[in-house]
């Protein structure tokens, strides 16, 4: 059954392709009914595959599924091969089922919406695109899969593009994405040239052979294009403009499933990665400077959804720090945790955006507890589990993390503890201005009438987005206790051990330390949650505590246009006018003036006389057979 | 006395293997025969009755190629016929080659002859025979067996050439190739006697055994035998400075007939001239392999510089396929086994490729095949999308872009070129390959650009071509789909052409088969080229 693991790609594909050819005659709501069934339908095969991987022996659970050679060329063989082991498939698995429950979310959420076809074809294609990222058995098939959800993700967030805002963020996460994708490709060529091949498994099997130099390169170059992808610094500030998308895209491909691709991509390389230190601190420290950079940003922010962008950027942070730190277990295991309370985060906000008549910002919110009783109830768990309260899944996940950089670098866990007082303190902030206070909202309301009429009331989501909330609240809550190893003979965790070998804590940390971290993890973040639930439910507006710095995000967005943008067109600028035009077109046109002058004198030679043209011939033979016989004779 | 006698008396008449034979006995069988039912025929054969005979004749003809694969792959390459003929992986290659390019080349000229009304199944059965003769020139394993397949392939050729009767181009077209072909012919003909005189074999491993065998002392006779010969290959494959002919040729034939040419009398030219001069005359290659050089370098940057001068598409085409000869010289020239290869794949590639573009070009010429100047395809993407798009991605292909075969195609033959040490020579072929794709990519600007031109207006009136034309394939509509978010569906496409104006099915097979080739095989290169390196010849 495990022979089935190419129709998890196959399934998405086919429905985009279905969509592709027949959306429009499919039309609302029967298209995304479609679109949800070929992922389900995934979802169902990754389970199937994953049941046999399951009945495999530990170290034997590696499937290689080779499906054509792709390309031949000298001696560059890729094969288009899926790779199926405990990483990909726990991949495989989180990325169809939260794809699954977010396709059925957005059948509600788009309704009526212009282009609906079209979003459910682009979201199947996301989904065979990054399952292609997940299942690729070798370097160049993931890029494929890596480039494919980019273009997909350019199109979803610029979806509704005839917003200016909306297009341009499109082409914002794009730039900022191929700028990083520059690594992946200089990446593999190194690769190739170091190893002479691309296949995952014959790079580690030739690791010794590759000079430590080149290793830490190879590290850092993919690290740079996984930075783009997972929006880490210096390359984040893509992530929160994206926020223009439609809020399922939001929630599915900027929280749960895509930006952590560049997680999975660290992870995959592990054998390369763990024998180069330099690379693992570097990974580590960005990842840690952008969790804490990232939260405060959230602090100040107003939009509900940008302040989740901003925690999914900071959450990244922490995944990259576990990595860097060689707890891989622990990257997955917050990013699986993760992309349950995210997306369901995401998905209440959605609720909220939607009851609200698509009003975003926080400081309009307020008192939604009352008139928004499901979304609200659902909303707590994801909120308390990012916030690190146990025994929810974000405190076992985070702990897992913060507890393998204490044993390996103290500074950076000191650091990422108060990053978990901050990510405590933002998340009860929002909360705390969209569900307690005042009913602020009215004003929007009756400023806006909308579908819900005039003085309409906040009213919780229909019953096809209730379920997916309902789900994933629940995931959330039992995601962390389920994965504990309550007794010996279960650890699920121990699962990824043959592709990352033993956990880095196990040897150094005792079981007391463990629980004095664990405890020091609860108070950080009760500490946070006890200072901005009373603060922010109180009063809606403190511009003491959002200064322009955060709210700006660091004016990031106008030091890269001012060093990067101004200087690039004025650049382009000169290029176009100076280089362009005049060294470039006149050498062109100088060449092509050469070739046109000398074609058109060569022209002259097409008399149409055959007899000129007989003579031709003579000439030319003659001039062969002298050649010839002169080599005879000399 | 009695000794002569006997022998004389029992002719020995060799063991005749007929599978290796088998697509030419087809080819001319089926011609032969079609030329007979129409000759029996009460009134005059319909054209479709014609292209349906003559495309289950090609189709049976690929049939008995893929038994001849499946022979070689089982059994490795063998000479049959007292070594007349060759079958081995290279032949069978050719073979297909030319099955498939007469195939195609039949539904083009299907679409042609009922638009002039040209009856008649002579065409048909001309295309036929003129493939038998580049399939014997495919697997021939004698200088003589060479000659007669060009013959063969090369008289069909000279007729075809001239067979619009009502355009006067056609006739002169055909009469300038028949007199040069016979002039390069008589040349070729001394050649083979000449390398006869210096070996005293025609026969291409004999050749091959004598040399290994013997020091000449004297090579004059020899190297001036194989300086003939290659004056008559490459005036088959127009190769400079023997291409004289090729524009005014190319120009003046009907252009199905141009589509076909250029893929056939390619494929056969090149597929004689890899296996004698690899097979028989390796060893000499420090001799001719210079004069190659020249050859090909003149070929290659005639070919592009002087395309770029030309506003007639079909003329210019012309050259276009001179600057591929360019090209597949690049694979002789290296003269090792990658080459070889390099040059089968190129020469596969390539005849979809062209008989592709001039199936296009057919259609767009409009009643009379008069309209072949650029301004004919001002605007083309308004009146026919699906058309445009054809020709885009066909030219896109010549011009080597990636995700095409072309891309491919060209990496392969300059990497044998490199491979063999012709750094120099490898560097021309890619700077012609940017000048050849200015005229290419000029050809595509003008199609996306300006309002249609009054010169062409007779394009759409009433009986106008492409206004009925195109059904677009699933494949192609998908993409439009996509990427034009109000993209009409299948159904409004042809919609917008209802005429009522019979479309010309038969075109639309030839250029989707040929577009689908070359796109499904650029993006996914490794059937084709796996395909490619079985292309060995049976002596390397």
């Amino acid at each position: 059954m495990i022979h089935a693991a190419f129709l998890m790609f196959l399934l998405p594909l086919a429905g985009f392709v279905v969509l592709a050819l027949s959306g429009r005659r499919l039309g609302d709501p029967l298209a995304g009914w479609v679109g949800t069934a070929t992922v389900t339908g995934s979802f169902v095969v990754a389970c199937i595959t994953a049941a046999g991987l399951l009945g495999m022996p530990g170290p034997a659970r590696h499937f290689d599924q080779t499906l054509f050679t792709w390309i031949p060329v000298g001696g560059l063989n890729v094969k288009a091969a899926l790779l199926v082991d405990p990483l990909s498939m726990t991949m495989a698995l989180f990325v169809t089922g939260v794809s699954a429950l977010i396709h059925l979310y957005s059948i509600g959420y788009m309704k009526g919406d212009r282009d609906y076809p079209k979003f459910f074809l682009y979201m199947n294609l996301f989904v065979a695109s990054m399952l292609l990222l997940v299942l690729g058995d070798n370097l160049l098939f993931t890029f494929v899969g890596w480039e494919g959800v980019g273009v997909c993700s350019y199109w979803l967030v610029a979806f509704w593009f005839g917003r200016p805002s909306a297009a341009s963020a499109g082409k914002k996460a794009f730039l900022y994405n191929r700028l990083a994708d520059v690594g992946f490709l200089v990446a593999i060529f190194l690769v190739f040239e170091r190893t002479g091949t691309l296949q995952y498994q014959g790079i580690f099997a030739h690791v010794s052979s590759i000079d430590p130099a080149s290793r830490t390169a190879i590290c850092l170059l993919l690290f740079a294009a996984a930075a783009g992808k997972s929006a880490q610094l210096p390359l984040f500030p893509w992530l929160a403009d994206a926020m223009e998308g439609p809020t399922p895209v939001s929630a599915l491909i900027h929280a749960a499933t895509m930006v952590t691709a560049g997680v999975y991509l660290m992870c995959r390389i592990n054998p390369i990665l763990g024998l180069s230190h330099p690379a693992q601190l570097v990974v580590a420290s960005v990842g840690v400077a952008t969790a804490f950079v990232a939260a405060t940003i959230g602090c100040a922010q107003q939009d509900i959804k940008k302040v989740l962008a901003y925690s999914t950027v900071s959450q990244l942070g922490y995944m990259f720090l576990a990595v860097g730190t060689g707890a891989y277990e622990a990257a997955i295991f917050l990013m699986v945790a993760h992309a349950f309370f995210k997306a369901e985060l995401f998905l209440g906000a959605g609720s909220v955006i939607h009851g609200l008549d698509d009003e975003q910002d926080l400081k309009r919110m307020g008192n939604l507890r009352r008139w928004m009783p499901l979304t609200f109830a659902t909303f707590i768990f994801g909120w308390l589990a990012i916030a690190g309260i146990p025994p929810l899944a974000g405190f076992w996940a985070k702990g897992d993390v913060l507890d393998n950089a204490y044993v390996r670098f103290p500074a950076l866990w000191f650091v990422g503890l108060v990053t978990a007082a901050l990510t405590a303190y933002y998340m009860s902030r929002l909360s705390a201005l969209a569900f307690w206070g005042d009913d602020r909202w009215r004003d929007v309301l009756k400023a806006r009438p909308g579908q819900h009429g005039q003085g309409a009331e906040p009213h919780d989501a229909p019953r096809v987005m209730a379920v997916p909330l309902v789900v994933l609240a629940v995931l959330s809550f039992v995601g962390g206790v389920l994965l504990l190893p309550w007794h010996p003979g279960w650890a699920p965790l121990s699962w990824l051990g043959p592709v990352f070998g033993a956990r880095l804590y196990d040897a150094h940390l005792s079981g007391t330390s463990l629980w004095v971290l664990g405890l020091v993890d609860t108070v950080v973040a009760l500490g946070g949650l006890g200072v901005a639930l009373p603060l922010w439910s109180a009063q809606a507006h403190r511009p003491e505590l959002e200064p322009a710095v955060l709210q700006r995000s660091y004016f990031l967005d106008d030091i890269y246009d001012a060093v990067i943008g101004r200087p690039g067109q004025a650049l382009a600028r000169f290029s176009a006018v100076v280089v362009d035009n005049r060294i470039i077109d006149g050498a062109v046109n100088g060449v092509g003036r050469l070739a046109r002058l000398s074609g058109t004198g060569l022209r002259r030679v097409q008399t149409g006389f055959v007899r000129q043209y007989a003579l031709g011939i003579v000439i030319g033979a003659v001039g062969l057979l002298a050649f010839m016989v002169a080599r005879a004779w000399s | 006395m009695t000794e002569l006698f006997a022998a004389a008396g029992h002719l020995a008449i060799p063991r005749i293997s007929y599978l290796s034979i088998m697509p030419v006995l087809i080819l001319l069988g089926g011609g032969v025969g079609l030329l007979g039912i129409s000759a029996l025929w009460p009134r005059q054969l319909p054209p479709s009755a014609g292209t349906a005979v003559g495309v289950l004749v090609a189709a049976a003809a690929l049939v008995a190629s893929l038994v001849q694969w499946v022979d070689v792959s089982n059994h490795g390459p063998h000479v049959a016929i007292a070594g007349a003929v060759v079958q081995d992986g290279f032949s069978v290659l050719i073979s297909m080659l030319v099955s498939i390019s007469v195939l195609l080349a039949l539904f083009v000229s299907d679409t042609w002859l009922k638009r002039e009304r040209v009856g008649g199944p002579e065409l048909q059965v001309l295309m036929l025979v003129s493939a038998s003769g580049a399939v014997i020139m495919g697997e021939a394993n004698d200088l003589i067996v060479v000659f007669l397949g060009l013959e063969i392939m090369s008289i069909a050729l000279y007729v075809l050439a001239a067979f619009n009767a009502r355009r006067q181009e056609s006739g002169e077209a055909g009469l300038k190739y028949f007199v040069l072909g016979s002039f390069s012919s008589a040349v070729f003909v001394y050649g083979i006697a000449l390398v006869y005189g210096a070996t005293g074999t025609s026969n291409l491993p004999q050749i091959a055994d004598y040399l290994a065998r013997n020091v000449l002392l004297h090579q004059g006779l020899l190297l001036a035998g194989v300086a003939l010969l290659l004056v008559g290959f490459a005036f088959k494959v127009a190769a400079v400075p023997f291409h004289l002919w090729t524009p005014d040729v190319y120009q003046g034939a009907p252009t199905p007939v141009t589509g076909f040419m250029a893929a056939i009398a390619k494929a056969g030219g090149f597929a004689a001239l890899l296996r004698v001069f690899v097979s028989s005359f390796g060893l000499l290659r420090s001799d001719w392999q210079p004069a190659v050089w020249l050859v090909a370098v003149l070929t290659l940057v005639l070919g592009s510089v002087v395309a770029l001068v030309q506003r007639d598409v079909k003329r210019m085409l012309a050259y276009s396929s001179i600057n591929h000869a360019g090209f597949v010289l690049l694979g002789l020239q290296a003269a090792t086994a990658r080459g070889v290869e390099a040059a089968a794949y190129y020469l596969f590639t390539y005849s979809f490729m062209v008989v592709g573009s001039f199936a296009v070009i057919t259609l767009v010429a409009g009643p009379g095949d008069a309209a072949h100047d650029l301004e004919n395809y001002r605007g083309l993407s308004r009146r026919s999308p699906w058309l445009a798009l054809s020709l885009t991605v066909l030219l896109l292909s010549q011009a080597g872009v990636p995700f095409t075969t072309g891309f491919l195609a060209k990496l392969e033959v300059v990497s044998a070129a490199v491979g063999a040490g012709s750094d120099a020579l490898a560097v021309i072929a890619m700077v012609s390959a940017a000048i050849a794709a200015f005229f290419y990519l000029r050809v595509v600007f003008t199609m996306y650009s300006g309002a249609p031109a009054t010169a062409g207006a007779h394009v759409d009136g009433g009986g106008g071509m492409p206004a009925e034309l195109p059904r677009p394939s699933g494949a192609l509509l998908l993409a439009a789909d996509v990427s034009v978010a109000q993209a009409p569906t299948a159904v409004s496409v042809l919609g917008e052409q209802g005429t009522g104006q019979p479309i010309p099915s038969g075109a639309v097979v030839a250029i989707s088969l040929c577009v689908a080739v070359t796109v499904l095989f650029g993006v996914w290169p490794a059937p084709l080229t796996s395909f490619a390196h079985l292309a060995r010849l049976i002596i390397q």
